[in-house]
């Protein structure tokens, strides 16, 4: 509770592990925000969401930012860009939302680790494949999540997908391809 | 017309049916295809919540690739996502010498770069404005009479890049449709979003916007879509979605190219409408009714 007020009463948060530049980068990516709410009305996820877009966009640049973190708000944007276009302002905000997963991510909280998961599974499997190899990806996800229910759910799926010859169990020829490009872009960007 | 073809991941497994019935297509109107060798994933829509130089350097691999065989050459994109993907490299290293330069410097470990010569177009950008619906009409050798198609657009194609239509309400798809013999249908979810990228991740979510459309969309004898992840979502789920509260009833949900396919003369092995997951006996039936037939 302690860690949770003195979030508030400073912005940037310096109780917490944030990513400060990422922080501050992402606030300006809203700072002209005016409240109008049009990101909110054409949001389809919004009804499955804890907090409004708009509240989240005020809620930042307050600096409340362990509930912006804690809200699940920004892991429901699939990313279809309505508010981005309606936006009055023309502001990213589609990009902000994906800038808020990879803070979160980063930020080290054990649900929003498990929240990224998917994430870093899809990318670690195509660091070694060059191209998806879905079912591969499904695999290390549910290893990963550790949660033995989890595969009953896309058991569905997987019959349907397997019944119809489109599950490629095999590995790619582009195996291995994208491991120099990786290296670079990790060494760029852990450049201070 | 010729193009570099960048067919993206999905199309290599879930998706074969939009690959060969697109490549049949364009072949049946004249469009040759040159495949990039050596294309790799653009990282689709799950590498920006984890890096930001990566989401562009992938794609970039690509463009840099598409570069070097045809730097005259549009690169020819039939998945929306792999489309914004690339899209969003053009777009912001035009806007941004620094951002192109570390792009590039991230490319220099494959001896590649990318100077920005060759456009990116989806395939429906190029079969509404390049190819047309007249070139369409000539080539159609059975009308398909009797059909009502939903056009479902789903979202990345035309957002955040309205290049070729209106994003609130599209209609690119009606003339090529029309050219078809078939009826479009009149609603307004052609352009909503299916969810597909919570698919994985906020099921519930995801399902009831697929519920939404599948439901508008219950007055036609078919959806037509432009892209894998939207046709993964509109067919696989669809049981799920019903069930789940929609009041829909089971529609079919075929790949543009697939009904082009067909009314250019291409069997329904030939655009593997057996791979389909969402294909309802009504509407086999109707495609093989002899008024459907030769024109």
């Amino acid at each position: 509770m302690n860690e949770r007020t003195e979030a508030v009463s400073l912005p940037a948060a310096a109780t917490i592990a944030v990513d400060i530049t990422a922080l501050a980068e992402i606030q300006d990516m809203v700072r002209a925000c005016m409240q109008c709410g049009t990101c909110s009305a054409s949001c389809p996820n919004a009804p499955a969401m804890d907090r409004t877009p708009r509240s989240l966009w005020r809620m930042l640049l307050l600096g409340l930012v362990d509930e912006v973190l804690e809200s699940r708000t920004f892991w429901l944007c699939s990313a279809c860009y309505s508010c981005t276009l309606r936006c009055p302002r023309g502001l990213p905000l589609t990009e902000a939302m994906a800038a808020l997963k990879r803070l979160a991510a980063t930020d080290g909280r054990a649900a929003d680790r498990k929240r990224g998961l998917f994430y870093e599974d899809f990318i670690r499997n195509v660091e070694k494949n060059g191209r998806v190899r879905e079912t591969e990806l499904m695999l290390h996800y549910f290893l990963d999540m550790r949660d033995p229910l989890l595969p009953l759910d896309y058991t569905p799926l997987g019959l349907k997908l397997l019944r119809k010859g489109k599950l490629r169990l095999g590995g790619s020829g582009q195996r291995g391809r994208l491991g120099p490009l990786f290296a670079k872009v990790r060494e760029m960007e852990a450049r201070p | 017309m010729k193009y570099s073809y960048y067919p993206g991941c999905s199309l290599e497994s879930g998706a074969v049916e939009y690959d060969l019935s697109s490549r049949e297509v364009l072949r049946l109107l004249g469009v040759e295809l040159a495949e990039i060798p050596d294309w790799t994933c653009c990282g689709a829509s799950a590498v920006e919540p984890v890096s930001r130089l990566l989401t562009l350097a992938l794609p970039a691999r690509n463009l840099a690739l598409a570069e070097r065989e045809a730097p005259d050459a549009d690169m020819l994109v039939p998945c929306s996502a792999c489309y914004l993907n690339h899209m969003r490299v053009e777009r912001e290293c035009e806007a941004d010498r620094k951002l192109a330069a570390r792009v590039n410097e991230a490319l220099s470990a494959e001896g590649l770069s990318r100077s920005g010569t060759v456009r990116v177009r989806h395939l429906l950008d190029v079969l509404a404005r390049d190819v047309g619906p007249e070139r369409v009409g000539q080539a159609v050798v059975r009308r398909l009479e009797g059909l009502t198609v939903a056009p479902y657009y789903g979202c990345q194609v035309l957002r955040p890049y309205p290049l070729f239509d209106d994003p609130e309400r599209p209609a690119s798809m009606e003339p090529l449709l029309k050219a078809l013999g078939v009826e479009v249908l009149d609603w307004d979810m052609g352009g909503r979003c299916c969810g597909a990228s919570l698919m994985a991740t906020k099921r519930a979510a995801a399902l009831a916007l697929v519920s939404a459309i599948l439901d508008a969309a219950s007055e036609a004898d078919l959806i037509v879509t432009v892209c894998p992840m939207c046709q993964m979502n509109l067919e696989a789920y669809q049981k799920e979605a019903i069930r789940s509260g929609g009041r829909g009833r089971p529609v079919s949900v075929l790949y543009l190219p697939q009904l082009m396919g067909l009314a250019l003369g291409l069997s329904e092995d030939d655009v593997l409408l057996g791979k389909n997951m969402a294909v309802t006996d009504a509407l086999r039936g109707k495609l093989r009714a002899p008024a459907a037939a030769t024109v």
